[in-house]
């Protein structure tokens, strides 16, 4: 059995041998990228088998799955429904705690050469600074992703991303024990997200990363239940791509921060859409389930669009949509 | 692991509101009896999740039956698939039935939609010098299938719950001793009460493997959403992925809740 498909390799460069060479370097938090596209938290697990269907080292980033100090079972369950052009997922965060992720996970990503960013959630401020420590002392790290903003674990994580002031205190708590760049991942579940963005600026961050998932639920109605054993789950994929956008919109033009754009993102389009918004990079979740290889097609995409309407560098879209240009 | 481009062949009613999709792939690719098809349903993103549908017969390397239920939009959407379209498939994935050529016989039990996987273990069974014997059951007769699939490699029997096939009542009314006795091991997939109970009544008999059902996500291991309960060797309990470490797991290894 081959490991790869076939059609994902080079096929920009087959088609277009003659074209223009596109540059799509990018720059997040001093971090450089040799493309602005990687795949969001949870939706690649630790990289193990996504390796079989790509070779990783054509991405820009990798961020692996939400990681806590102890080790977590994750939820009873249905875990996982479909919605309209979108899913919900109350997964609990299931992870083998940081210090086995230091040991197996993070060494077996060394041959991609491709920086590694450590999702990080917890339920108390000193669990974030815990597992913070322990990370600075990995060399397999290259920044950190703060998950401020989990829907699916009681009392962890999502009341730090609505609550401006507690957002800003596990932000500078982190950066405290962090040698390495923090991005802070903000929760679309608020009214006032550029207050949120302001005040983990305020505090330290050196990035942001957004949106995580919006709160939501389905009913079975013949069982009269909900279909997620947890009841609440968290919508992502096309369908929260409106409100992605909106928010990177909106943020980025307010803070001075970098920011990591993503909701819905499927194409290269979409890809486009959110540079344009603000965002410096975008990563990619649910899309890797409807079809793996989603993140390469996505860089193949945008460059294949780059090419189309003349565009040397993805840099050169950042922003571009912002009222002030 | 892959995807693979595959064209229907052929699809076909076999009961009440299930069909029977005839599949042939670009290329060959390597399968057990026990894995899946994860298929992609729907036009555009209006679906984001795959579907998965277990392997139910072999043809070669490259033609594959799947039988399934019509129960919602994506089976609805598959149904309507016609000879000739092209399908976006990733597999087969997942971890099938393991075959163990000592066996002199083995017992099959399935439930429903829960009977096809069956199908092609039996033959790999027979195929290596296992005798097999058969129990599946269904609602009532319009929903009874694959029976002479079965019975082309040994002794099936037929229960229906409410005796309008075979005879009436559970799977497990029917594993009477004659049956049970002399079965080296059991292979069972269908609804989880019916496997609840086999893990009762034969866990303790005779080695046994069950074929789990979750509702999943990737299908490829990366987003733990289709998690079941499993023992672990220190004696405690952790979640498992159905796609990746399952769907088939030994029976003393589920928990079920
Ligand atoms: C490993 C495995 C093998 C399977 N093999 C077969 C088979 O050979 N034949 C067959 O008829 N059915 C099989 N199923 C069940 C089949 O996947 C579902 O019936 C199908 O996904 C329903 O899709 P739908 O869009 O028609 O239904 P909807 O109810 O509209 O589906 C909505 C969502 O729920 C999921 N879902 C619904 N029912 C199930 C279920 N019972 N199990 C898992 N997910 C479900 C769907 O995949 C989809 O994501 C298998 C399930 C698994 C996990
Ligand atoms: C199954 C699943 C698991 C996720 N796990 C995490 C996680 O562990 N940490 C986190 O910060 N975000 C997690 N997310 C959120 C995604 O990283 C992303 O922010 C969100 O899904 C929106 O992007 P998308 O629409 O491209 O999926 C998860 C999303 C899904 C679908
Ligand atoms: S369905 Fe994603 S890990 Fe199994």
């Amino acid at each position: 059995m081959k490991d790869a498909d076939p059609r994902s390799k080079g096929k920009g460069q087959e088609l277009h041998h003659d074209a223009p060479v596109v540059d799509l370097s990018a720059e997040v938090a001093g971090i450089r990228l040799k493309n602005p596209v990687m795949p969001a938290s949870g939706c690649f697990s630790y990289g193990r088998e996504m390796a079989r269907w790509y070779d990783l080292s054509r991405l820009g980033a990798i961020v692996v799955k939400g990681t806590t100090l102890e080790a977590m079972p994750g939820n009873p369950p249905p875990r996982v429904a479909e919605t309209p052009a979108g899913m919900l997922n109350a997964i609990g965060l299931q992870n083998p705690g940081v210090d086995r992720v230091i040991a197996e996970e993070l060494p077996a990503l060394r041959p991609y050469g491709v920086p590694v960013i450590v999702n990080v959630a917890g339920s108390t401020v000193e669990e974030y600074v815990e597992v913070a420590r322990r990370l600075a002392a990995s060399p397999d790290v290259a920044a950190l992703e703060l998950n401020i903003s989990c829907p699916n674990v009681r009392c962890g994580g999502m009341h730090f991303g609505t609550d401006p002031a507690m957002a800003a205190e596990v932000t500078s708590a982190v950066k405290a024990v962090s040698r390495h760049p923090v991005f802070v991942k903000l929760s679309p579940n608020v009214t006032d997200v550029v207050a949120l963005a302001r005040a983990v600026e305020r505090a330290g961050a050196d990035g942001l990363s957004m949106i995580n998932t919006l709160v939501g639920m389905r009913i079975d109605p013949e069982r009269r239940r909900p279909v997620l054993a947890n009841g609440f789950g968290g919508l992502s994929g096309p369908a929260v791509k409106p409100v992605a956008l909106r928010m990177v919109y909106e943020v980025s033009q307010a803070v001075r921060l970098p920011v990591i754009g993503m909701g819905g993102i499927a194409g290269g389009e979409d890809a486009v859409e959110f540079l344009m918004a603000g965002a410096s990079a975008v990563a990619v979740g649910t899309a890797n389930f409807m079809n793996p290889t989603a993140c390469v097609d996505i860089i193949e995409e945008l460059t294949d669009w780059c090419r189309r309407h003349g565009v040397r560098a993805v840099r050169e879209l950042i922003g571009a949509a912002w009222r002030a240009k | 692991m892959r995807r693979v481009r595959v064209r229907v062949v052929d699809q076909h009613s076999v009961a009440r509101n299930v069909c029977r999709l005839w599949i042939e792939a670009e290329s060959p690719v390597s399968w057990t009896p026990g894995q899946f098809f994860h298929i992609r349903v729907g036009e555009g993103t209006e679906h984001v999740l795959r579907r998965p549908i277990s392997l139910c017969e072999a043809a070669d390397d490259r033609r594959f039956a799947l039988v399934y239920r019509v129960i919602g939009a994506g089976t609805r959407w598959l149904a309507d698939r016609r000879p000739g379209e092209p399908l976006d498939v990733l597999g087969p994935l997942g971890k099938g039935f393991p075959l163990h050529s000592g066996d002199r016989r083995a017992l099959l039990v399935g439930g429903g939609v829960g009977v096809p996987p069956l199908v092609q273990l039996a033959r790999e069974l027979r195929r290596q010098g296992t005798a097999v014997i058969s129990v599946v059951g269904f609602r009532e007769a319009a929903d009874v299938m694959l029976v002479e699939e079965l019975a082309a490699r040994g002794q099936v029997r037929v229960v229906t719950e409410d005796g309008s096939a075979g005879t009436r009542g559970r799977v497990t009314d029917a594993l009477t001793n004659d049956v049970v006795d002399g079965a080296d091991r059991f292979y069972a997939c269908g609804p989880t009460p019916m496997l609840r109970a086999l893990q009762e009544r034969l866990g303790r008999r005779m080695p046994g493997y069950v074929s789990l059902e979750e509702r999943m996500g990737c299908g490829i291991g990366v987003c733990m959403g289709c998690a079941h309960l499993c023992r672990t060797p220190d004696g405690g309990t952790a979640y498992r992925r159905v796609c990746t470490d399952g769907p088939v797991f030994p029976v003393e290894e589920v928990v079920f809740s």
